[in-house]
C-alpha cells in the first residue's frame, strides 16, 4: 500500500464540483472519450453516405460501396463509438463519482490499446472490401478472419475495462470513500457493467468458432444457432447502452439541477429488472425465423412479461419527475409546466439530456415494443422500420444523452472551455431534429414495406433481369425525407465534434475560479451527484401529465398496428 | 454528510411515493396485456407465423421444387426465363431463394389456402412479400412451412430483404393472386 502522500499526489480536488479527481483515471477518461468522438465521426460520415445512396433522386454510393460503407457505419458508431465512451462512463462513475482511485490504471491501458487495435483491424478488413457481411455478419455469409479478430480484440479490451470497474466498487468500499448504498449514477453504471460481461461472453462465444470457421478450421456453424447467440450479443449491448444512457440522465440532472431521484428504491428497482430480464433479448431478432417455437418467442420476446420494458417506463417517469421536483425545490413552481419551461434549456447538457429522454421513450421506446410482439413483427422484420427505431434508441437516445454529458466532462475533466458556445446552445437541437426526422421517415417508409440494407429502391437492375416491383410513391418521399433528417443530423453531428475537438485542442484552459465567474455546475450539483438520497415530499402535475401522455401515444399505437396486421394474407 | 440516520441508507429500505405506484401498477397491468394480447392473437388472430419446420438439405428442398415446378408450370413470366406454376389449392408449394433469385413464380386463387414452404440454397434470405408486407426469415438447410390464404388479387413482389451479396437489391421474385 503507497503512503498517503503519494495517494494524495496522484489526485487534484475539482474546483467546480469538489470532489477528489483520481489523475490516472482522469487521463483514462480522456483517451477513451477522444477515440470515441474520432469514431463517431467516421461513422457518422458513413451513415451520412448510407442516407444519401438511399435517397432516390441522389444514390450517391455505388452498389458494392455501399455495401461496404453500411457494414463500416455498424462498427464505427455502435460498437466503437458507443463502447469507448461507455468505458469513460464506467471510469467516471467509479473513480470520480465514489472518490477513490481507480483500481489497476496500467491495464486500463492495456485494455484501451486492446479496444483501439481491434477497433482499427476490424476497420482495415471492411475497407479491403472482402467483409461486406454488415454489423451482424450473420453466416454462412463469411467475412475475413481479422474482421472477427478485430471486434474479439476490441470485446476483451471492453471486458477489461468492465472489470476494473467492478476492482474500483471493490476499492472504495473497503477503503470506505463512501457512506451507506453507492450513487445512483454509479448503481446505473454497475448495472451497465454486469450486462456487458454477458454481452461480451456472447460475443465471445460465437464470434471465435466463426472466425476459425472462416479460417477454414471449422466445418459448419448452424445459422439460427448462430442468430440465438449472436443477439444474446447484439441486442444486450442496447441494454448497455440503455443503463448507461439512464445513468447519464440521472447524472446531467443532479449536476446541472442538483436533482435526485425521487426514491432510490423505484429508480434501482428498475435498473435491477433491466439486469433480471433481459438474457433473451436475441429472442426479438428471431421472431419470423423457422424452427423456434412460439411459446419461447412470446415469452422471451417479452423480457419474461415485459418486466424490463417496465423498467424503463419507471424511468420515464422518475427522471422527469427528478428533474421536476428540484426544479420546484429550486422555486420555480408556476402551474403544471413552470419548471419545465424555466429548465436551462440554453445549457447544450440539459437540452440533450432532455430530449433524449423525449425522443428515446415517444420513439424508440413505444416502436422497439410494437416491433418485438411476435406477430407484428412480421409486418416489420428487416423492413426499414428496424433502423428507424434504433436510430431513435441508440442515436437520439444514447448518443444524444452521450454528447449532452461531454459538455460536461470537457470543462470538469479536459479543464477547457467549451469554444463556439453560441454553437453548442445550438448543437443538440439540430442533431436531435435530424435523427427525430430519420427514425420518422425510416419507420414511416417501413411501414410501407420497405426494404432494410438495400441498394435499389427502384429495383432498376431487377428488371433488366426479368422481375421487377416497386413501392408506393408515399415510400420514396418518405426516403426523401429521411436523406435531408440526415443532412440535418449530420450537420449537428459535425458540429459536436468540431466544438469539441476545438475545445479540448484549442481551448482556452479552464480556470480554477472559473466556477464563480462561469458557472457550470448547479448550487449543490457536485453533492448530488456524488452521494445516496431520495427527493423528499412530492408535487408532480407536470412530469404525471407527461406520462399520461406518453402512455396514451403508446397505447393508440400498439393497437393501431395490431389493425395493420389483420389486414395482411391470413397466415397460419 | 449524512442526511438520514445509517439504517435508512439502504436503497431497499426507501419510502415509495404513491405516484411512482400508481405509475407502477399502470405499467405492469398494460405489460400482462402486451403478453397476453400475443396469446390471445393465437387463438382469435388470423396472422400467426406457423411452427412448423424440418431441416432438410439444399439439394433435396430443390428436388422436391422442380418436381412441383415440373407438375403444374403453366408458362414463363415475361423473358425472365422464371417458370411459373399454378399449383392446385390446398397443395404443397416451395418457393426456394438462391442468390440471386426466388424460383419459381406462383400463381394462387384468392381465397384458397395454400401450404407454402421455403428454404434457401446457399446464404439467408428474407422474404418479403409486397405490397401486403410480410416478412419472413429464410435459412440453409431449414424448411419453414406455412399456410398461405391470400385475400386481395393482383402481382406481388418477393424482395429479398435480407443482404446477401452484391446482388441483393436484383433478387425479387413474384406472386400472382386471381380470382
Amino acid at each position: 500500500m503507497a503512503d498517503s502522500t503519494a495517494v494524495s499526489a496522484n489526485f487534484r480536488t475539482c474546483p467546480d464540483t469538489g470532489l477528489p479527481v483520481h489523475l490516472p483515471a482522469q487521463n483514462l477518461i480522456k483517451a477513451n472519450a477522444v477515440f470515441a468522438v474520432v469514431f463517431l465521426l467516421i461513422g457518422g460520415i458513413q451513415g451520412l453516405m448510407v442516407a444519401l445512396t438511399r435517397w432516390p433522386a441522389v444514390q450517391l454510393l455505388p452498389d458494392d460501396w455501399f455495401y461496404l460503407v453500411l457494414t463500416g457505419h455498424g462498427l464505427n458508431v455502435l460498437l466503437f463509438w458507443i463502447i469507448f465512451f461507455e468505458v469513460a462512463v464506467l471510469y467516471f462513475a467509479s473513480a470520480i463519482l465514489l472518490k477513490c482511485r481507480l483500481a489497476t490504471p496500467k491495464l486500463g491501458w492495456v485494455a484501451f490499446a486492446l479496444m483501439l487495435v481491434g477497433a482499427i483491424l476490424a476497420n482495415i478488413a471492411v475497407m479491403q472490401g472482402d467483409s461486406t457481411v454488415m454489423f451482424t455478419s450473420y453466416v454462412p455469409m463469411r467475412a475475413e478472419p481479422h474482421f472477427y479478430l478485430g471486434i474479439i480484440l476490441f470485446a476483451v479490451g471492453a471486458l477489461i475495462a468492465c472489470f476494473i470497474f467492478f476492482g474500483t466498487l471493490v476499492i472504495a468500499k473497503d477503503e470506505k470513500t463512501y457512506e451507506g448504498s453507492i450513487p445512483l449514477v454509479t448503481f446505473g453504471a454497475m448495472t451497465a457493467a454486469i450486462i456487458a460481461v454477458f454481452t461480451i461472453a456472447s460475443g465471445a462465444i460465437i464470434l471465435i468458432p466463426t472466425m476459425l470457421w472462416s479460417m477454414g478450421l471449422i466445418g459448419d456453424i448452424d445459422p439460427i444457432m448462430y442468430k440465438v447467440i449472436w443477439w444474446a450479443m447484439g441486442h444486450s449491448s442496447q441494454q448497455i447502452n440503455v443503463s448507461a444512457h439512464v445513468a447519464v440522465w440521472y447524472c446531467i440532472a443532479a449536476m446541472l439541477l442538483g436533482a435526485k431521484p425521487l426514491s432510490e428504491k423505484v429508480s434501482r428497482l428498475a435498473f435491477l429488472m433491466y439486469i433480471l430480464f433481459l438474457q433473451l433479448a436475441s429472442a426479438h431478432h428471431l421472431l419470423v425465423e423457422p424452427g423456434i417455437s412460439s411459446e419461447w418467442k412470446i415469452f422471451n420476446t417479452s423480457y419474461a412479461l415485459y418486466l424490463a420494458v417496465v423498467g424503463s417506463m419507471i424511468h420515464g417517469l422518475s427522471v422527469p419527475g427528478a428533474v421536476e421536483a428540484a426544479q420546484r425545490r429550486r422555486g420555480f413552481t408556476q402551474g403544471y409546466f413552470g419548471w419545465l419551461r424555466k429548465a436551462p434549456w440554453g445549457n447544450p447538457a440539459f437540452a440533450a439530456m432532455f430530449t433524449s429522454l423525449v425522443y428515446f421513450g415517444f420513439l424508440g421506446g413505444i416502436s422497439g415494443v410494437v416491433m418485438g410482439t411476435e406477430q407484428l413483427n412480421l409486418i416489420m422484420h428487416n423492413t426499414l422500420y428496424v433502423p428507424g427505431h434504433f436510430h431513435a434508441t441508440v442515436v437520439a437516445g444514447t448518443t444524444l444523452a452521450f454528447m449532452g454529458i461531454t459538455y460536461l466532462v470537457v470543462p470538469l475533466i479536459f479543464r477547457k472551455e467549451i469554444r463556439f458556445p453560441t454553437l453548442a446552445k445550438w448543437q443538440p437541437y439540430l442533431f436531435g431534429v435530424g435523427v427525430a426526422g430519420i427514425s420518422v421517415f425510416m419507420m414511416g417508409a417501413g411501414t410501407l414495406g420497405v426494404s432494410r440494407r438495400h441498394w435499389d429502391s427502384y429495383f432498376t437492375d431487377a428488371a433488366e433481369m426479368g422481375l421487377s416491383f416497386s413501392y408506393p410513391d408515399t415510400a420514396f418521399l418518405m426516403m426523401s425525407l429521411n436523406g435531408l433528417s440526415a443532412i440535418l443530423a449530420a450537420l449537428g453531428g459535425g458540429l459536436f465534434c468540431v466544438i469539441i475537438v476545438a475545445s479540448v485542442f484549442f481551448g482556452k484552459k479552464r480556470e480554477d475560479n472559473a466556477a464563480e465567474t462561469n458557472p457550470i455546475i448547479g448550487i449543490g450539483g457536485g453533492e448530488a451527484v456524488s452521494s445516496y438520497g431520495s427527493e423528499g415530499t412530492l408535487k408532480l402535475p407536470g412530469t404525471m401529465t407527461l406520462v399520461a401522455i406518453f402512455f396514451t401515444a403508446f397505447f393508440l399505437y400498439y393497437w393501431v398496428n395490431w389493425k395493420y396486421l389483420s389486414e395482411v394474407w391470413p397466415l397460419s | 454528510m449524512a442526511i438520514f440516520p445509517p439504517e435508512d441508507r439502504l436503497w431497499w429500505k426507501q419510502p415509495l411515493h404513491w405516484q411512482e405506484l400508481t405509475w407502477l401498477a399502470v405499467c405492469l397491468v398494460w405489460a400482462l396485456t402486451m403478453f397476453f394480447t400475443m396469446i390471445v392473437w393465437h387463438s382469435i388472430g388470423d396472422q400467426n407465423l406457423s411452427n412448423e419446420a424440418y431441416q432438410i438439405s439444399p439439394d433435396k428442398f430443390a428436388e422436391r421444387t422442380e418436381a412441383m415446378v415440373e407438375k403444374y408450370q403453366v408458362r414463363e413470366e415475361g423473358d425472365s426465363g422464371i417458370p411459373v406454376v399454378r399449383p392446385p389449392a390446398e397443395s404443397e408449394v416451395y418457393m426456394l431463394a438462391r442468390t440471386y433469385q426466388w424460383w419459381p413464380v406462383l400463381e394462387l386463387e384468392k381465397g384458397k389456402s395454400y401450404r407454402l414452404h421455403l428454404s434457401s440454397m446457399d446464404l439467408q434470405h428474407g422474404f418479403s412479400l409486397q405490397p401486403t408486407n410480410i416478412n419472413v426469415q429464410v435459412h440453409p438447410g431449414y424448411e419453414l412451412v406455412m399456410t398461405v390464404t391470400p385475400n386481395e388479387t393482383g402481382e406481388f413482389g418477393v424482395i429479398c430483404n435480407e443482404f446477401c451479396g452484391i446482388g441483393h437489391h436484383t433478387m425479387v421474385g413474384r406472386i400472382h393472386v386471381v380470382e
